[in-house]
Parts: C-alpha cells; structure tokens; sequence
C-alpha cells in the first residue's frame, strides 16, 4: 500500500476539553487526546464508554458541545468538508450496500471519494487482490460473512488512500482467525505511513496498539504504552495460587484494599486498590486465609493490559493516570 | 457538484433497484392493478338500471317514448306495473332503481305542454338519481333534435337531449384514466424517494455515506434521478393500457403528455425528498406519504368535482401537485390543448418542485445530530 506520508504534521489529532452531551446525558466528558501520526492509536472502554462518540466528533459526523479538536491540521467541525478527502472512516455497524457485490461497492466508494476515473480499475483490482477477494468480486456483500465483510468495509475505507484511518470497533464481532488477519492490514497500513485510531473492548487488541487511551463513562482515565500503563501497576498484582479457588475467592471478599479478584481457571488473580499498600495487602490476603484454614500460595506478578483496564475503570471519580 | 459522483448514486440506486424484487414489481404492478380496478370497477357511468314501467296511457306515442328511454342502455326493462303506488314498491323493495310512470292522460298532457312522464328514482344510490336526470332528458316525440348533434346551449323545455362534450358516450374510464396518470405517479413517486433516504439511514449506510466528500445535492439529485426514468416507464405502462384496454385517446402531443407527466414526477420526487429528511424509519415515511395521498385524491379533481369542493378545500387543493397536474393531462389528452395555453399549471408544477427541493437539500445535514 502506498500511503502517503503525512503532510508535514506529526500529531494527527489533538483534541482539548472534548464533551458532548445529548439532552442530559453526559456521553464524552473533557476529553483530553494526543494522537501522533503514524501510530496505531487504540481506543479501549467498555460499551457506552463514549468511544464512538468521540470518533464520530473527531471526524465531524457530530458537533461537539465543548471543546476543540484539530486533525491532520484542520479545525473540526469548521472544516471538516476539507477532511473528508483525506481521512477513512469504517463505522461499527457494516455500512456498504448488502445488495452491490464486492466490485460494485469498492467502484461505488472510489467514485464518490473521487479517486480518478482512469485510476480505479486498477485501485479496485489491487484492493481485491491484496484482500482476497478475487473469487468473491461478484459476489453480494449481504452474503459475506462477518469476518469478510470487516474485510470490505476496510478496503472501502482506505480506497483514497487516506491519511488517517478512523475504526470503530471494527472486529467485535468478528472470529479470532479473522481478527489476527484483520490486524495484518492494519500494520501494513501503518507501515506506509497511515494513522490509525481504532476503538476496541478486546484486551489483545488493545495490546497490540502503539499506544493506548482508555475511557470510561465519557472520561479520559488513562493514556499511554501498552507498556508504561501496565508498569504504572507494578507491584499490584498478586495471583494466589489454590486448590479451593471458590473458597478462597469468598474468603478474600472481605479483606480491606482489593480492587478485584477474579478467578483464571484454578487460580485468583487479585488487584489491589491504588493507594494501598500492596505488602500489606498480601499480608491480609494470607491472615484471612489463615483464619479460614485455606491452603493458598501467595505471589507478585507482572500485571497485564486487563489489570490496566480494572485498574482505570474501577475508579470512576479519580483524575485520569497519565503516563509520560 | 461533480458529475462522477452523482453518477455513482444513480447507478448505485438502479442497481439496488434491480435486486429488489418487491420494488421492481411495484413500478409495474402498481399501474397495471390501479388502472384496472379504477377502469372498470369505478365506473361513475352507471348502466342496465333495474326498471319498472308503468305506462297506464298505451298509446303509440307513449309506446315510443318508453322505447326511446330504454335505447338509451342506462335502464333496462325488469318489471311492469299498473300503477305508481306498485313501482314505489318495487323501489322500496329493491327490486327496481328507477320507475317510468305514463299517466293516462298522457296525449292530453302532451297537447297542453305538461309534464307527460314521471321518472320515480331509487334516491338512496347518488348514480341512479344522476341517471334520473338523464332519462329526464329523453325527448318526448319525433321533432325532438337528434341527440347525436352538437350540443345546444339552452334546449328547450321537455324536449332536451343529452350531449356529452368530449366523451359523448359517457365512458368513465376516459375521464379517469388521465388522472390516473397523476394518482399512480403520486402514489409511487412520493413514496420510493420518501423510503430512498431513510433506508440509508436504517441500514446504516448513510453514516459511511456522509463522512466522504459527496455533498447534499449531488446525494439528493443522484438519488431521484432513476426515478424520473422510472415514473416515464409507468406512463407508458398507463397510456398503452388505457388504450388498448379502454381505448382512451391521446387528442394533443404525446410529447405534452410525457413533459406533463415529468414535471409531476419531480415535483413528488421533492416532496419525497423533503419526507425523507424528515421521517426517522421507513415506516413513518409511508405513514407521511399517504399524509400527502390521500388529500391529493380526494381533492385534486380526480374523484370528485373541483368546483363542487367548498373554498378552503380548493385552496388546500391548489397548494397539491396533483391538482394542477389533473387540469394539464385532462388539457392535454382529452381536449387536445398544448402546454402553452396551460402555462399556469406548468408554472405552478415547477415552483412547487423548485420550493420542495430547495428545502429537502437546505434541511439534509452531513451530520449525525
């Protein structure tokens, strides 16, 4: 793919102070984001978190109530016709014509995004070929599976050779195999030179992104690396290790400065609140199960993007964490 | 606006159109059952009334008269009776619809100018007491003027013929198959582009579709393009079936008939337009067509008569496309009258689509909220 490089800015979007609320619900709430150019930027949070709202704001589909935003260097909404050209955009929802096949979508889309009437059979023939779909150009789009039509529905969104590429959600509903694929093409798309902000609720998609910004309830709660979100918790993370995980499970519910302990096949992984003591924590962990009479081995581990997430959505009214 | 784009809607939607069955069979559906059903079954023209005759005089010249009022094929003969009590009995019974009474001093009244018959009418069906009227007409002896000749302006009393200017033999489907033109066009045009915009929108397509350059016009112009194609095809469906079916004539320029017919079929694609920026589903799209349908039928002129409507009816009707159509095809197909002569009509047709466009466009945003 032979994406052009971003003219000349290395933040894509900066958005200040974002909000929108819709009649009295507050959907985004002073969002705060830094996307840099070039990154394969992941947007985590949970259903209704406002991760759609804010996409639809960034590419001009929805005024915002407060705030600014300026992407690839132009001011949203006031020149967001000027955008359109230069930006992709694949909705949650499939969004091509069920009743065009494969080849009369992608000609459908190239003509309205105005790529040049001599060039797109040729676009048209390259997209088909480098996702596949050479035997399935006649086919209806409506007829596609969930994974296929993921796959059509990117190849749309990137026929102008977009700058920077908006996915919402775009595998939510797809099988693994197609998931791991689908974010083959992301890469590639990355690797010429393509932004990418994808929203997710999916761990191992989030942890696959350059960097990452979870959201929950409409606020921005933490910002960064895979990485650097998943050191920001070292130390918190025990797994208690058990023959009697249900027992032990509801011999912890009691004990004061854990965030969440759930159960991972016959172990229990444990998060610690922030601000607690992590030491102290173990030594509570081991005092109930002294108490009890419970057999359970007790250990640090490396916390993971789910803590990350635990950890950030657990505290809805705390100042997002941001890692530098 | 950029051609290729607009191009691409148009072509998009044809190819839509052509995988939906449903839809495809409406364009033609529609105006071979609506032509057919108001064709025959509306027949405003009643004929073959049950008759019950009294004739109490049974000269020859009465003889005649009854014969005179029978040729006229609006009655047929189903019952004789002695007296005008028996007839009313007959009507009241249902028997009968209409009475012909010839009282026996019938020659006498004859001489001195009274009234020779009487016609006793089933009042209860407004066809027959319009038949009444008819055979009210009948002249009454040989001198009477032919009734096939040109029409007299004041004919005389008790001698009147019945002459029908431009369907002399009263056939109703002439009447009402040009403004079927209208009724289907309405019906279909107003609806297709009412449900074009908020399927996108429900499929989830128009999302996509505003986040790319294409701007309000050319989505909104691109999208009713087919249909224009479409709405000319059912013209044709209609005149060809009229005629041949019912033999209605084309008296002026087919040429005036299509131009007529084209600027109905973009003044509803408007109105549809203007109701797709409005309705949220596509159920409440056909909720607000027939909104617009049914006031179009009812006071366009097409069922009922437009100088016989009270005022405000009339000015509610002005404001309707179909009632300035209903006058132009009328003009056109039946009295032979160019576009010209109905400039007004035109005129009225043009600035109701230019009015109905300019809002639909100016009322579409490329946003969400």
């Amino acid at each position: 793919m032979s994406a052009r490089p971003p003219s000349g800015v290395d933040t894509a979007i900066r958005a200040r102070g974002l909000g929108k609320h819709f009649g009295g619900l507050v959907a985004v709430d002073r969002v705060d984001l830094t996307v840099p150019a070039g990154q394969v930027y992941g947007f985590l949070g949970p259903n209704g978190s406002g991760k759609s709202t804010t996409i639809r704001m960034l590419c001009g589909l929805l005024l915002p109530s407060a705030g600014e935003i300026e992407v690839l260097g132009l001011e949203v909404p006031r020149q967001a016709e000027a955008l359109r050209s230069r930006v992709g955009y694949m909705t949650q929802k499939f969004s091509l014509f069920d009743d065009l096949s494969v080849r009369e979508n992608l000609e459908f889309v190239a003509a309205i995004q105005g790529v040049a009437q001599a060039e797109t059979a040729a676009r048209v023939d390259e997209l088909l070929a480098r996702y596949r779909f050479e035997d399935r150009e006649r086919q209806l789009a409506g007829t596609l599976s969930g994974g296929w039509k993921q796959r059509l529905g990117l190849a749309c969104a990137v026929i102008h050779r977009p700058e920077l590429l908006f996915l919402d959600e775009p595998t939510s509903a797809v099988d693994p195999e197609s998931r791991r694929d689908f974010w083959e093409k992301l890469f590639e798309l990355a690797d010429a030179g393509t932004t990418i902000m994808v929203s997710t609720h999916l761990m191992d998609e989030a942890e696959r992104c350059h960097r990452l910004a979870i959201l929950d309830r409409g606020r921005l709660v933490a910002d960064g690396t895979p990485a650097q979100l998943a050191g920001a918790l070292a130390g918190r993370t025990l797994l208690v290790e058990t023959a009697t995980p249900r027992r032990v499970l509801e011999a912890l519910v009691g004990v004061a400065g854990l965030l969440s302990v759930v159960q991972i096949g016959s172990n229990l992984r444990v998060l610690t609140g922030d601000g607690a003591d992590p030491r102290r924590a173990l030594r509570d962990i081991e005092a109930a199960l002294g108490e009890t009479g419970l057999a359970a081995d007790v250990t640090e581990v490396a916390s993971n993007l789910e803590d990350v997430f635990v950890a950030a959505t657990r505290n809805g009214s705390r100042p997002p964490e941001r890692a530098p | 606006m950029k051609w290729r784009r607009l191009w691409a809607i148009t072509t998009k939607e044809l190819r839509q159109l052509r995988r939906d069955r449903v839809s495809l069979g409406m364009i033609v559906g529609i105006p071979v059952i609506q032509l057919v059903l108001f064709g025959y079954a509306i027949n405003t023209n009643v004929r073959d009334i049950a008759a019950g005759i009294a004739d109490q005089a049974n000269t020859s010249a009465s003889r005649a008269l009854v014969m005179d009022m029978l040729a006229t094929d609006v009655v047929a003969p189903a019952a004789s009776a002695n007296t005008p009590q028996q007839l009313m009995e007959m009507i009241q019974r249902g028997q009968i619809g209409v009475g012909i009474v010839i009282p026996p001093d019938f020659e006498q009244r004859r001489h001195d100018g009274r009234p020779v018959a009487q016609v006793l009418v089933d009042g209860s069906d407004t066809a027959v007491q319009a038949v009444a009227a008819q055979l009210a007409q009948v002249p009454v002896d040989g001198a009477a003027p032919d009734p096939r000749a040109p029409a007299r302006s004041t004919p005389p009393e008790g001698a009147i013929s019945v002459v029908s200017f431009y369907n002399p033999e009263r056939r109703s489907a002439v009447n009402v198959v040009p403004g079927l033109i209208g009724v289907i066009l309405t019906m279909t045009m107003v609806m297709f582009t009412g449900i074009a915009i908020v399927r996108e929108h429900e499929r989830g397509n128009m999302e996509m579709l505003i986040a790319t350059p294409l701007t309000s016009a050319e989505l909104m112009i691109g999208k009713v393009l087919p249909y224009i194609g479409i709405g000319l095809l059912q013209v044709s469906v209609i005149l060809a079936l009229g005629r041949w079916l019912f033999a209605v004539p084309v008296r002026g320029g087919l040429l005036d008939v299509y131009v007529a017919a084209g600027l109905l079929i973009v003044a509803n694609l408007a109105l549809g337009l203007l109701i797709s920026t409005r309705a949220r589903s596509q159920f409440q799209a056909m909720q607000m067509t027939m909104f617009v349908f049914l006031p179009s039928i009812l006071l366009s002129g097409f069922l009922f008569p437009f100088a016989g409507m009270p005022k405000v009816a009339q000015w509610l009707a002005e404001v309707l496309p179909l009632t300035h159509f209903i006058r132009l095809i009328r003009g056109v197909m039946l009295r032979g009258a160019g576009l010209a002569q109905q400039w007004t009509e035109v005129a009225a047709l043009a600035g109701f689509t230019f009015v109905m466009m300019a809002v639909a466009i100016r009322r579409f945003r490329k946003r969400l909220d």
